[in-house]
């Protein structure tokens, strides 16, 4: 098969603000999209998919590696691709047509060849009779339509996609995916291929030829899985559903390593090599204190052993949510993952089904034992004459492990269980934290 | 999809819109005609020859003269405008595209929004005159420059603002679609920038009158000049205690402010409503009846018979020559070539300013300094107690015009006439009660600062009351607050933000108004108030440069020190306690 895209060893970090080292996105990727194939950029929030195509798109260019198309090297907007962007990314004062031209126009093409190529790009995705209306009079999954126009339109070698059905509703999305599957499967698409960034692994399995499973901070790629079912993918077939699941085990669990399901599959090796990294630089999962404590009481009600399709499934939330949600949960201690399995451990059991005194106490006990930062910080304040200290300080701490708005997240989920726990107050308006009132049972 | 977006998204058949020769298409070509007949009657007045200072125009005053005294006024105002809208692309362009340039440019760009634009008068009139020896065209040219000042620093910081702030997506998706920067400049980049520029401008516009009124006759150097036009007129009439040429006058500017408004400002705050960066269609849209006809009218499509191909040339040439063939090198200069420029950057400031005060050492004496420092001391406590007063007096007004929404749609239009309107036509008027009332100039000059910047507090006051949402109004009634706990705990704390808004306009409209405020004629005789206007203007009359460095730099250096000092933490403590 033809080699259209060719992404090696590329290596991708952003300095850090004043000087304080670099943030490493993505680490020793190798990625390859052929013709014909349709594949998926499956990993997690963390993982730098959305740098990864962006790079590949040439809009960003990689630290260090190369990526190529069409056998020439990528250094600029790459001619060979075009994207079709989550949030539509539709200019609202041109109308569908103008937005559809866009593309063409910036390729020189003439105005009456624009306006009947624009046309028949439009009619293929079921906007006809909208040419003249503008984005704001259309409905989310209709201005999506006009994304895929406006990207079709030029009969791009590779079709990128990144999260394109994510900002719509479930019904709406469901469609919509369907009616690009078929197109595809028609055999007359517009393109040779195409990219899908993703978190959804279902809409991967579906879509995708080959999923390319993505890990997380840095960004490094985990393995292939090959799609190896008749198009269209039917989600009833027994293979589609064990494939799900297989990979639910592996976005679950960081440290399983990626295997080929049906036929060969490239399987790298872990390229976490474990360096010995400081404790602060572990992220920590952006959940509510209360989102936790709701999860471990649902999966309490639901009884051991819950698969984490299954509890997704009960939330109806994204995965991508639902697994942050767990990593919290696992980190504080109070559930524990096996294969593609949750359970609650005795002392989340007893979070979960205490009074709110009690609960405290031992969310106070499980923050200080688990969560670095926050037990830095009310270590730091016990320390103090007058047990009170400036935000900036911790920030800075923070600065040094990552950039300045995740700097600013990370620390707003510290101050939310460490204010939670008791441990310490915070007063937003001085941007000072002071120790609580319950630290001093626990810090000597 | 509700039915009534179903029915807009259609496109209207051909054969319909090819209907008939409506009475719109009738207005829109006898209205265009009517404008290419006055533009070339007006126009030609400019390139009347004169050598200076013998054969000036002299203004008549015979009332039936002001039409054309007042378009002749018009026409400098928008070949200013469109001189400041040039200037606002390039300069905001550079600054926000070019890091270079930006620490440069951003940073200048403060400066001279501070500098006292009267203040350059002297300076820009002399080296106008140079340079179109011979004919009145260096006059215009001045006074241009004069409102361009007034509107073009404003203008290109919103446009630059609007360039930093540019939606990701949007800009990622111009550059993934291979967008030359002449494409991404016409298709994102003006249009993001749409609303804000035209608000700005028109906003500047107003400002613009009373410079234009201030800078057709002057006096620099010991030589009058005076240039055809409303200002000059007014000028005219005060030397020749004129009464009814001066109620002419300020009838005129009236007719001719309320004309420009409907005629040009609203049509074009109407259709700059299209570049919404909203992806949803918003209630309430501004009108205007003139952008109606011409929407209605065939114009549109039979400019765009003429237009199409040729933009369509224009804009081929101009996207191929801009092209992004590759990405250009990300920005990653090495440490040293920064610091080389930070080094160049700091040594041309330490240049400029020792030279600078080398120039105003040298023939003033540092004693001057000190009397000029107390100078605009007093100006300040004059701009200060303005502020004050005019809170007290317009805050209650305009929140009460605001809390009654049909009070609001009628008063907060007149509010903004107000601003606009020229106070200098007014002085005069209050000059005449100064001389009969013998109230030194010293207290006078406040009401005459107040004259032009007071309607910046009442305007944003309304707009701030306007802003506090009905629930909180409703609770505020629930839980009997009243009286001076309703202002301290609901009122204050709403309009806060929009305040300090109008605050910051007034008190930067204050310090212009004070260089001819300080200082006022009636006929023959003169009142002077000790302050640092007077001082400006008393040494620009007489043409002693040093001085007048001296005196256009320390107003500079104060409203920096009190925007610095106290505007800007007001705009911080908005932004973070008082946000709506």
């Amino acid at each position: 098969m033809k080699e259209l895209l060719v992404v090696n060893d590329v290596f991708k970090a952003f300095p850090l603000p004043e000087g304080k080292g670099e943030f490493t996105v993505l680490d020793g990727i190798d990625v390859r999209v052929d013709e014909g194939e349709v594949v998926a950029l499956l990993g997690r929030s963390g993982s730098g998919k959305s740098t990864l195509l962006r790079i590949m798109a040439g809009l960003i260019p990689p630290s260090s590696g190369s990526v190529s198309s069409s056998g020439r090297p990528v250094d600029g907007p790459n001619p060979d691709v075009t994207m079709v962007f989550q949030s539509f990314a539709l200019l609202p004062w041109l109308t569908v047509i103008e937005n559809v031209e866009l593309g063409l126009e910036a390729r020189g093409v003439g105005r009456l060849e624009r306006t009947k190529r624009a046309l028949k790009a439009i009619d293929l995705v079921g906007l006809d009779g909208f040419e003249s209306a503008y984005p704001k009079e259309l409905s989310g999954g209709m201005k999506q339509r006009v994304g895929f126009a406006r990207a079709l339109v030029v009969e791009p070698k590779v079709l990128f996609m990144d999260e394109p059905f994510s900002a719509l509703d479930v019904l709406t999305a469901e469609n919509l995916r369907g009616e690009i599957d078929d197109l595809w499967n028609a055999g007359t698409f517009p393109a040779k291929s195409i990219l899908i960034v993703t978190h959804n692994i279902e809409e991967a399995v579906f879509l995708a030829d080959r999923v390319v499973v993505l890990g997380s901070n840095p960004g490094h790629v985990r393995g292939d899985v090959n799609v190896d079912l008749a198009r269209p993918h039917n989600r009833n077939d027994a293979r589609f559903k064990a494939l799900t699941e297989y990979l639910y085990g592996v976005m679950t669990n960081p440290a399983l390593k990626v295997e080929s399901t049906k036929t060969a599959t490239t399987v790298h090796a872990e390229s976490s090599a474990a360096v010995a990294r400081s404790p602060l630089a572990r992220p920590l999962p952006h959940v509510r204190v209360g989102t936790i404590s709701g999860l471990v009481e649902l999966i309490v009600d639901m009884g051991t052993n819950q698969e984490v399709p299954r509890l997704a499934e009960r939330l109806a939330l994204p995965v991508d949510d639902f697994l942050t949600i767990l990593d919290a949960a696992v980190l504080l201690g109070f559930a524990a993952v096996r294969e593609n399995c949750v359970d609650v451990t005795p002392i989340g059991r007893d979070f979960a089904t205490t009074t709110i005194l009690r609960s405290k106490d031992l969310f106070r006990q499980q923050v200080l034992a688990n969560v670095p930062i926050v037990a830095t910080i009310t270590k730091t304040l016990a320390e103090k004459e007058n047990k009170s200290m400036r935000a900036d300080f911790f920030l800075d701490l923070l600065d040094e492990y990552y950039p300045a708005a995740e700097a600013q997240l990370q620390f707003t989920t510290a101050v939310e269980w460490g204010r939670y726990a008791e441990l310490f107050e915070y007063d937003a308006a001085e941007a000072r934290l002071t120790l609580g009132e319950a630290a001093g049972t626990v810090v000597g | 999809m509700n039915v009534p977006a179903m029915q807009r998204a259609l496109p209207v058949p051909g054969p319909l819109r090819r209907l008939s020769f409506g009475l719109s298409d009738a207005v829109v070509f006898l209205g265009a005609l009517a404008l290419l007949a006055l533009l070339a009657k007006v126009g030609s007045g400019a390139f009347v020859s004169f050598v200076p200072p013998q054969t000036l125009p002299s203004v008549s005053l015979a009332p039936s003269n002001l039409p054309y005294y007042a378009s002749r006024s018009l026409l400098r105002m928008f070949v200013a405008l469109a001189a400041s809208f040039a200037f606002t692309f390039a300069y905001g362009y550079a600054a926000a595209r070019s890091r270079y340039a930006e620490r440069v440019l951003v940073p200048l760009l403060d400066i001279l929004q501070s500098v006292p634009v009267l203040g350059f008068l002297s300076i820009t009139v002399t080296g106008f005159i140079a340079l179109f020896p011979g004919s009145l065209l260096g006059l215009e040219a001045a006074s241009i420059f004069a409102i361009f000042t007034s509107q073009a620093w404003n203008m290109a910081f919103s446009f630059y603002q609007s360039l930093r702030t540019l939606p990701a997506d949007l800009t990622e998706a111009t550059e993934a679609y291979g967008l030359s920067r002449w494409e991404r400049f016409t298709k994102l980049e003006v249009p993001a920038a749409a609303i804000g520029l035209v608000w700005n401008a028109m906003m500047s516009f107003g400002g613009g009158w009373f410079f234009l009124a201030a800078s057709e006759a002057i006096s620099v150097l010991n030589h009058s000049y005076t240039l055809p036009g409303i200002g000059s007129y007014v000028a005219a009439a005060v030397t020749a205690r004129d009464l009814p040429a001066l109620g002419w006058a300020v009838l005129t500017m009236a007719v001719m402010i309320a004309l420009v408004d409907q005629l040009f400002w609203r049509p074009l705050v109407a259709w700059s409503d299209r570049f919404r960066l909203e992806q949803s269609a918003s209630a309430d849209a501004p009108q205007s009846w003139v952008y109606d006809i011409i929407r209605t009218s065939q114009a549109k499509r039979v400019i765009a018979v003429v237009w199409t191909p040729l933009g369509d040339w224009t804009s081929r040439r101009l996207a191929s020559l801009t092209r992004v063939r590759s990405r250009r090198n990300a920005g990653v200069a090495p440490a040293w070539v920064e610091r080389a420029y930070t080094l160049v950057l700091a040594v041309a400031v330490v240049v400029l300013l020792v030279a600078g005060a080398r120039f105003v050492l040298a023939s003033v004496g540092i004693a001057e300094v000190g009397k000029v420092a107390l100078l605009g001391f007093y100006t300040l406590l004059r701009v200060m107690v303005l502020l004050a007063f005019a809170t007290l007096v317009w805050t209650p007004i305009g929140v009460a015009i605001g809390f009654n929404p049909k009070l609001a749609r009628i008063l907060q239009p007149v509010a903004l006439f107000l601003a606009s309107f020229p106070a200098n036509f007014v002085f005069p008027f209050a000059t005449l009660a100064f001389i009969k009332l013998h109230v030194s100039l010293d207290y006078g000059s406040v009401l005459l600062m107040a004259l032009g910047s007071q309607w910046y507090i009442l305007f944003n006051s309304i707009a701030g009351a306007q802003s506090i949402p009905t629930d909180l109004r409703e609770m505020a009634a629930d839980c009997n607050l009243r009286g001076w706990n309703r202002w301290r705990r609901l009122i204050v704390p709403g309009i806060f933000s929009s305040w300090v808004t109008g605050g910051i306009t007034a008190s930067g409209g204050a310090w212009n108004a004070s260089i001819v405020s300080e200082i006022v004629m009636w006929g023959s005789s003169t009142l002077t108030a000790a302050g640092l206007g007077a001082y400006i203007a008393e040494q620009t009359t007489k043409g002693d440069w040093p001085r007048i460095t001296l005196g256009v730099a320390t107003m500079s250096l104060y409203v920096v020190l009190v925007n610095r000092v106290l505007w800007r933490r007001l705009y911080a403590l908005a932004e973070r306690k008082f946000r709506l």
